[in-house]
């Protein structure tokens, strides 16, 4: 077990150090850089441009350098907790993103917390009366999630919202609370404002988890040990959470990994819709405007989550399945 | 009882010997109809068991039906794309009535009356019941260039003379949105199709590598779809398309757009080719082929492929919806297509606010075609994937 978790560790660095390359091509591929578009910002404006600032800021910031020299750079930086510095909000990288990051993780877990409330019933009640009405209803409800673009379903609910209950449009929160720090009534308010994105993200999650927990009980149902648990006269309930539920649930363990680049880059148009105050609409602006050390080491923290979540399910999966071999070998 | 003696050693046994002509099938008689399925092809069987499944059933000749309707889409939209209507901005949809003060006149749309409201500047439009416009089938309207190649005018259905036939309103420069909606399918419905069409090769030739060879190919390409699976895809598509060169044309742009939609999208298949071929290659007759000589390319393409390239189909048809979602995504973030190209995702981009709702609501009418589209193409894919496997 140990030298199995060692090995997944160990795999681990190469996929990092390839995510890291590919990031820093992506953000070097568009042509010129931020300082251009600084410039012809400026100029638009009618403002004069001083050259020799320009180049001088460029010189500062190492993009007179080579590429593969700054990507050392910013690799090594980052491995010593120095995330870069952002152009456009002139500050350091992790601090503008730490000040987001509360609320995009509040965001995120209460949307993944929605989705298994409500798509695990109704994942068991499709696969236990499978092609009943109830079954065609609720699939059917599903593909409708998945089916409307989540963008515009934030804009539908916000109207609704702002009709029916007199909520304020878009934030997070209430216009008072903006840029205040942490309070109660705060607190409060971020709870109430966090419904419509909390169902607007969770809504295409929760249709496709309930369509992976129908197929993969359908399978288990189907089995021999169920069939006998039930012509033994077990409790139905026994026969039916106690063993093929907890055996079907592999997929959704090996799932929990990916769910938080989910999340993430299903919230990033809807906060941009409702003027949230996460991290996705500042990935979005610092993507167009060319912000390349905040793009890039924000994917790169990421992919970083992400990794370390497909490690946490691998060894979950293997202490809680017997059934998977740590051998590596498929048995031929 | 007595039991009957040995025949000598050496001489022959006597056993009976039925003299009836031989007939393998006279213990257990197949009808007609059983002979036919027994006797179906794989294909055969998985179209019967395809047919089963209603709803896929329906979906697929709605697909079929939208996807030829691409085709002719100059002569089924009652206006081009482009036409605008100074004094008819945002016109609410006309209704379309087929009783005229209990008189039967056939199927025609009330006038409407535009006034500009001085005090709030908001355009008010009011029907005006006394107009008839009767609407023309098969009729002359707005000249087009027929697939950009002959000049024509004719249309299914066009306007009365002198008056106007917006079914479904018209945006911010008074253009129709039902004309819109039906010349933007064509760039929304072959997106996708484009698209899976480059990620299946993808997925095929990079997941028929890694699971056919195994070892170090095996581990490179794992890692590649790891890595690109943990990042985001919008951010990933954000940054592709930011690469795009502003002076690039709009058909240029389009196909770059459906070149990023395959290029990130083809890992989830590449993956299920791969575990496919690993469990494949253990069977005996492809150690049959090899020992006979077949080289790689033979054996994955003759003999593994097939295997499961039913599997393949159902699972890029359900890629299609998420391409279909994601060029709306990519167009409402104003890094897809740009106008003049029409798509769904472009016209809904009008829609991109909350007064918009609030005002005209019509705007949001370009959703339901992608709504209806995604849906269909998740139920045909649906019904593939059951058929798919017609054995079981």
């Amino acid at each position: 077990m140990l030298l199995y978790i060692v090995r997944r560790i160990l795999i681990m660095i190469p996929t990092l150090l390839l995510t890291s390359a590919l990031v820093f091509t992506i953000m070097e591929l568009p042509p010129g850089d931020y300082f251009e578009s600084y410039m012809a910002e400026l100029q638009a404006q009618g403002e004069g441009v001083d050259k020799a600032k320009v180049e001088f800021l460029r010189r500062e910031y190492g993009f007179d350098k080579h590429p593969v020299e700054r990507y050392v750079i910013w690799l090594t930086g980052m491995l010593q907790g120095d995330f870069g510095y952002s152009f456009e909000y002139q500050m350091p990288v992790a601090d503008l993103v730490g000040s987001r990051i509360f609320l995009t993780v509040l965001v995120s877990f209460a949307t993944i917390l929605l989705t298994w409330i409500i798509a695990f019933p109704i994942g068991i009640y499709s696969a236990t009366h499978q092609y009943s009405w109830g079954d065609y209803g609720l699939t059917f409800l599903g593909l409708l999630g998945i089916a409307v673009p989540n963008f515009l379903l934030a804009l539908i609910l916000m109207y609704l919202a702002n009709v029916w209950f007199g909520t304020s449009i878009g934030h997070l929160m209430a216009p008072e609370y903006i840029d205040q720090p942490m309070s109660w009534g705060k607190f409060v308010s971020i709870l109430s404002h966090m419904w419509i994105p909390v169902i607007v993200i969770g809504l295409a999650g929760t249709a496709s988890m309930i369509r992976k927990i129908r197929a993969n009980l359908l399978d288990e149902l189907q089995k021999q040990y169920t069939v006998t648990a039930k012509a033994k006269g077990l409790h139905p309930f026994k026969a039916l959470v106690k063993y093929p539920l907890r055996s079907s649930l592999n997929f959704f363990i090996g799932g929990i990994g990916g769910i938080l680049p989910e999340v993430v880059s299903g919230a990033e148009i809807v906060a941009i819709v409702l003027s949230l105050e996460t991290t996705g609409p500042l990935l979005i602006k610092a993507l167009q405007s060319q912000d390349m050390y905040l793009a890039g080491s924000f994917l790169m923290f990421l992919a970083l989550l992400t990794v370390i979540g497909v490690l946490i399910s691998d060894i979950a999966l293997a202490f809680l399945d017997p059934r998977i071999r740590l051998q590596g070998k498929s048995t031929r | 009882m007595t039991i009957p003696p040995l025949p000598a050693p050496g001489s022959p046994l006597e056993h009976y010997v039925s003299g009836k002509p031989f007939d393998p099938k006279s213990i257990e008689r197949l009808s007609p109809a059983q002979e036919r399925v027994y006797l179906a092809s794989q294909w055969r069987l998985m179209w019967w068991k395809f047919l089963r499944h209603r709803i896929a059933v329906v979906s697929g000749v709605f697909l079929a039906v939208l996807y030829a309707s691409i085709l002719f889409c100059e002569f089924l939209a009652p206006y081009h794309y482009q036409t605008r209507n100074i004094d008819r901005i945002y016109a609410p949809p006309q209704s379309v009535h087929l009783f005229h003060n209990g008189r039967f006149v056939g199927p025609f749309v009330y006038g409407q009356t535009y006034t500009l409201n001085m005090t709030t500047l908001k355009r008010e439009y009011t029907r005006d019941t006394e107009a008839v416009y009767p609407i023309r089938f098969f009729c002359r309207g707005d000249s087009y260039k027929f697939w950009g190649l002959f000049e024509s005018d004719v249309h299914l259905i066009c306007p009365a003379k002198g008056g106007t036939l917006f079914l479904l309103g018209t945006d911010r420069l008074g253009r129709d949105v039902l004309s819109r909606i039906i010349y933007g399918a064509r760039v929304s419905l072959t997106i996708g199709l484009l698209g899976v069409t480059i990620s299946f090769f993808l997925g095929l030739i990079f997941g028929g590598l890694a699971g056919y060879y195994g070892g170090v190919v095996d581990l490179v390409i794992q890692r590649i779809i790891e890595v690109l699976q943990s990042l985001p895809t919008i951010p990933l598509w954000l940054a592709l398309a930011a690469i795009m060169p502003v002076t690039w044309s709009p058909m240029v742009v389009y196909f770059a757009i459906t070149l990023i939609l395959g290029l990130i999208d083809w890992t989830g298949l590449a993956r299920a080719v791969r575990s496919k071929l690993l469990s494949l290659r253990e069977e005996d007759y492809v150690l049959a082929a090899q020992l006979m000589g077949a080289s790689p390319v033979r054996i994955i393409s003759r003999h593994l492929v097939p295997g499961f390239m039913s599997h393949l189909i159902a699972s890029a048809t359900l890629a299609i919806p998420s391409m279909i979602l994601g060029e709306t995504a990519l167009s409402f973030l104003g890094l897809g297509l740009r106008p003049p190209i029409t798509s769904w995702g472009v016209l809904l981009t009008e829609a991109q606010n909350i007064n918009i709702v609030a005002l005209y609501p019509w705007l949001l009418a370009p959703a339901i075609p992608v709504i209806l589209v995604v849906l269909a193409f998740n139920f045909l894919g649906d019904g593939l994937r059951d058929a798919a496997d017609p054995y079981k």
